[in-house]
């Protein structure tokens, strides 16, 4: 207990001191002027030397978006964004990182150790610049080297487009096209990278990959676009986002995931997204709208998408399955924690198409300081998906009494063989449980921590081990100063 | 949708001929509400599914039944001669006060008022808005809390008639009050809006049984908007049948405002109308206050049934708790949205609520949306929702124990429908209930 104590304040200490990495130098940086427009779109096309096919869908993204509104059917309050007042190219602007491990507090390293966190995941914690650190070329080669062997495609989708277009052309908007909505249409007519995933027949991902292991292009830009393929019978687990603060301005973040699994193909998408929310004052932070879709588009195929989203002064985001296959699986897993005055508006969409199709919903809403936090989420049941099966659990916790919780479940069958289930709680923060902490001796604020987790545990529990550590010390920071 | 002006019901474009027929147009402040009332109406439209609220009902068919007043300078449209032939349709036999609607019109001679405690006024509205209209201005809106709807600012400016009923403080009325709402169609599809007003003074007591019933089928719009104000201590307990003509629209509004220790139970049955919505939105503006909404439907054919409700937990300690059930044959279509409200000091406040669909048929749709919006920390909520046929297991018990698989079948729908029943207090509705669920079961 000690030893995660003493994490939690450490870490704690670093998203704390937010100024201490936070001021920014641009660095030689190729920029397209201010606004957006046609010319953007092509400056951005020509910069990545694209081909004339992704130039025009991008095109014809732009085109659409000109004339979208905004959507505003969320609980979310923020000032009106001017999408005229943003470079939408840019090269990605760096922060003051430490340049290597020694310029990190040894106390901070001593605490990492003792917990067993891997030499580069206390780099990514500290905000050590990766690629400025020791032998990260060799690093990457020898991850890459792996993955060549077993056919495996990992690379940003910029490298896909030049090296396996026909992949990126048969799959890039066949699950969230360019038309979905205002800030997937924004994406596709504007992003700049991400990452792309490509898992042959059969294989197996020996490793689970993440965003960081791509090193080089680890720091990607605001519209990431990543797009994953499980081809049959395949399995790989993605990571994404990484647990280091990110100290950025008030700044838009409009990403797209597209997931496709086939015949008995697997992916497991993990989340931990902790963007910089905003001091306690609501000033400042990340507008996360993000859009995130899988297709289980062969039999018995699988996705599930779990997430620990503690960041983002606004968070927009609905990771969805679309259960095509007959016997597909489509998961969510959540937690959202929002405190000060964060706003969080997220949850799934699960449509059942196919036969036999089953999905799961497991998502724990925690509000604290003067937040809003919303599960949003729709189970839909087509006339076709015969036997298919949903169970939905909903659970809000509220620290305090100037936040909200809110809980916006759709439900839609048209099967009589389907069986849906949905649950919802809202409580508070037993106060029992809370003496019986304290009690023996803990401090209110890890008390705290101590039932938040537990209380999450069940989607804790379903993220990979690595991340696993790093989203419990995250529960307690974000909640840092909800209590006493 | 502000942006369209259009009404989309062409009868409402000759507001101004129709207006000046109704009753109170001499009283200025009620010709100033009516006519501020329907600029707000045009000026939303009839709602779309683009609204949020009516994300699953689509009112267009309104719009295409060509409809006419069912009032024309204060005559109602639309014959019936005598109770007697609906008495069948009644769900209730025992003594009450009984005030019989016709297309909406208050019905003297059909009615059996009674003798009522002192204190009590019961009577019809279109009466009193012609002949006594002030005493009326404080119940008038007075348990509205709603902004935008749009069909009940077209209500508050086409009302012609409905029901009065004031219970004075500490009254208890011990015989049911009854108000049978009869649609009786005519060759021209007819619509009326009707307008109860109910209020329960400090700690006086009433129940109240509400049947929508037809008189011969046939096309017609019934859209009645009731305020129920229940006072500190008082209960009231609401009963409704809505037995419409299966090709009837019939889009209901109930308003109720509770104060402390104030209870309110509402039970509504649903078997009736083509397309049919019962809104109920209630506060719960005192301490202690209670809430209680229980509801059934059965669709089939191409019924269209929502029921829509919001309970708003303004004040500390308070209670609601809610349970809807229903069964969907053919291609019946069912929409259950419910929302819970805690206002942020509403702390210590419960509220549970249940939604369980039986589908019969592959065709049958149930949409549920229950909803939790939570502002206070110190609270209790929880919703639940099910849907789907019936449990197979269950099902092969009774075969295994010789029973038929049409009678297993029917006897399975019984008993979850059966529940709502336990919570009833009135053995008279419970009867009733029970009637409509094997009524609706023998044609199965």
């Amino acid at each position: 207990m000690a030893a995660s104590v003493d994490t939690a304040e450490t870490v704690q200490s670093i998203a704390g001191d937010k100024y201490k990495y936070g001021f920014i130098t641009d660095i030689e940086s190729e920029t397209a002027p201010r606004g957006l427009n046609e010319d953007t779109v092509r400056f951005i096309s020509a910069k990545k030397n694209e081909p004339e096919w992704l130039l025009e869908w991008r095109l014809k993204a732009f085109r659409l978006w000109t004339g979208m509104t905004e959507p505003s059917w969320s609980k979310l309050g923020y000032p009106p964004i001017d999408y005229q007042d943003a470079y939408y190219y840019s090269a990605p602007k760096r922060k003051e990182a430490p340049k290597s491990l020694d310029e990190i507090d040894p106390e901070l390293l001593k605490t990492y150790e003792k917990l067993g966190i891997p030499l580069r995941e206390q780099e990514m914690l500290a905000g050590v610049a990766v690629d400025a650190v020791f032998d990260s070329v060799s690093v990457a080669t020898t991850f890459r080297k792996k993955l060549e062997e077993k056919g495996i495609i990992f690379c940003s989708i910029s490298e896909a487009v030049q090296n396996h277009p026909e992949l990126v052309k048969k799959y890039l908007g066949s699950v969230v096209p360019y038309s979905d909505n205002f800030f997937a249409t924004l994406n596709s007519a504007v992003f700049t990278d991400g990452s792309f995933v490509y898992v042959p027949e059969g294989v197996r991902c020996p490793m689970e990959l993440s965003t960081y292991f791509r090193i080089n292009a680890a720091q990607t830009g605001q519209f990431e676009r990543t797009l994953i393929i499980a081809d049959k019978g395949s399995y790989v687990s993605y990571l994404e986002g990484c647990t280091a603060p990110m100290r950025d301005e008030n700044q838009l973040h409009a990403a797209v995931v597209e997931l496709i699994a086939l015949d008995d193909a697997e992916i497991k998408y993990s989340t931990v997204q902790n963007w910089y929310p905003g001091d306690e004052n609501g000033k400042g932070g990340i507008y996360n709208f993000v859009t995130k879709r899988g297709a289980c588009r062969g039999r018995n195929s699988q996705i599930s998408w779990t997430q620990v989203e503690t960041g983002s002064a606004i968070t927009w985001k609905y990771p969805s399955c679309i259960l095509q296959g007959e016997n597909s699986v489509g998961k969510f897993y959540s937690i959202a924690i929002t405190n000060n005055y964060q706003q969080a508006d997220t949850g799934t969409k699960m449509i059942h198409i196919g036969k036999n199709t089953r999905s799961t919903i497991v998502s724990k809403g925690i509000s604290a300081g003067k937040a809003q936090n919303t599960y949003r989420g729709l189970v839909k049941i087509l006339p076709g998906a015969a036997n298919a099966r949903n169970h939905t659990q909903c659970d809000s916790l509220l620290i305090g009494d100037k936040c909200g919780a809110h809980t916006v479940p759709y439900i839609e069958t048209r099967n009589r063989t389907a069986r849906v289930e949905h649950e919802a709680t809202t409580s508070k923060i037993d106060a029992d449980q809370l003496f019986y902490c304290m009690q023996r001796g803990l401090s209110a604020e890890d008390s705290v921590s101590l039932i938040v987790n537990g209380f999450c545990k069940q989607v804790l529990q379903e993220l990979p081990m690595e991340f696993a550590v790093e989203a419990q010390k995250l529960v307690g920071i974000s909640l840092e100063g909800s209590v006493g | 949708m502000a942006s369209e002006t259009t009404t989309g019901l062409p009868y409402a474009d000759r507001f101004a001929a129709i207006a000046a027929t109704l009753p109170g147009q001499s009283v200025p402040w009620l010709r100033e509400l009516r006519e501020d009332s329907f600029a707000r109406f045009a000026q939303l439209g009839l709602p779309t599914p683009r609204v949020e609220q009516w994300k699953y009902t689509n009112l267009h068919p309104l719009t295409k039944a060509g409809f006419e007043p069912a009032v024309v300078n204060g005559q109602g449209r639309g014959q019936i001669k005598a109770l007697q032939p609906l008495s069948s349709l009644l769900p209730a036999e025992e003594p009450a006060h009984r005030l019989v609607f016709v297309n909406g019109l208050f019905r003297r001679d059909l009615s059996e008022i009674g003798a009522l405690p002192e204190g009590v006024r019961l009577d019809g509205l279109g009466e009193a808005l012609a002949s006594e209209a002030e005493s009326l201005a404080p119940m008038l809106g007075r348990a509205v809390r709603s902004g935008d709807n749009a069909l009940l600012a077209l209500n508050t400016a086409l009302m012609a008639d409905g029901c009065i009923l004031r219970i004075g403080r500490g009254v208890s009325i011990d015989a049911p009050i009854h108000l049978v709402f009869v649609g009786a169609a005519e060759e021209t599809a007819l619509a009326f809006h009707p307008r109860n007003l109910i209020v329960a003074e400090r700690d006086s007591r009433a129940v109240i049984f509400e049947s929508h019933v037809a008189s011969n089928g046939g096309v017609y719009w019934s859209n009645p908007v009731t305020e129920v104000t229940v006072e500190d201590g008082a209960e009231i307990q609401h009963y409704k049948f809505q037995d419409e003509s299966l090709d009837a629209f019939h889009i209901a509004l109930t308003e109720v405002e509770i104060g402390e220790r104030g209870r309110y139970h509402s039970f509504v049955m649903t078997s009736g109308g083509r397309l049919s919505r019962q809104e109920i939105r209630a506060v719960l503006d005192g301490k202690g206050a209670e809430c209680r909404l229980t509801g059934g439907y059965l669709a089939r054919g191409k019924q269209h049934v929502d029921n829509t409700t919001e309970i708003v937990h303004a004040k500390p300690h308070t209670t609601s708790k809610e349970v809807y059930k229903g069964v969907l044959d053919e291609q019946g279509r069912a929409v259950f949205q419910g929302k819970i409200i805690v206002e942020k000091d509403a702390q210590k406040s419960d509220g549970h609520q249940l939604n369980r669909t039986l589908l019969l048929s592959d065709r049958a749709e149930i949409d549920t949306k229950p909803e939790l919006e939570i502002y206070a920390d110190d609270v209790k909520c929880s919703h639940g929702a099910t849907a789907g046929e019936l449990e197979e297991s269950a099902l092969f018990y009774l075969r295994a124990r010789g029973i038929d698989e049409t009678a297993a079948r029917r006897m399975l729908i019984e008993a979850f429908l059966g529940d709502l029943g336990e919570d009833l207090a009135s053995a008279t509705v419970k009867a009733a209930l029970q009637r409509r669920v094997s009524n609706w079961l023998a044609a199965i």
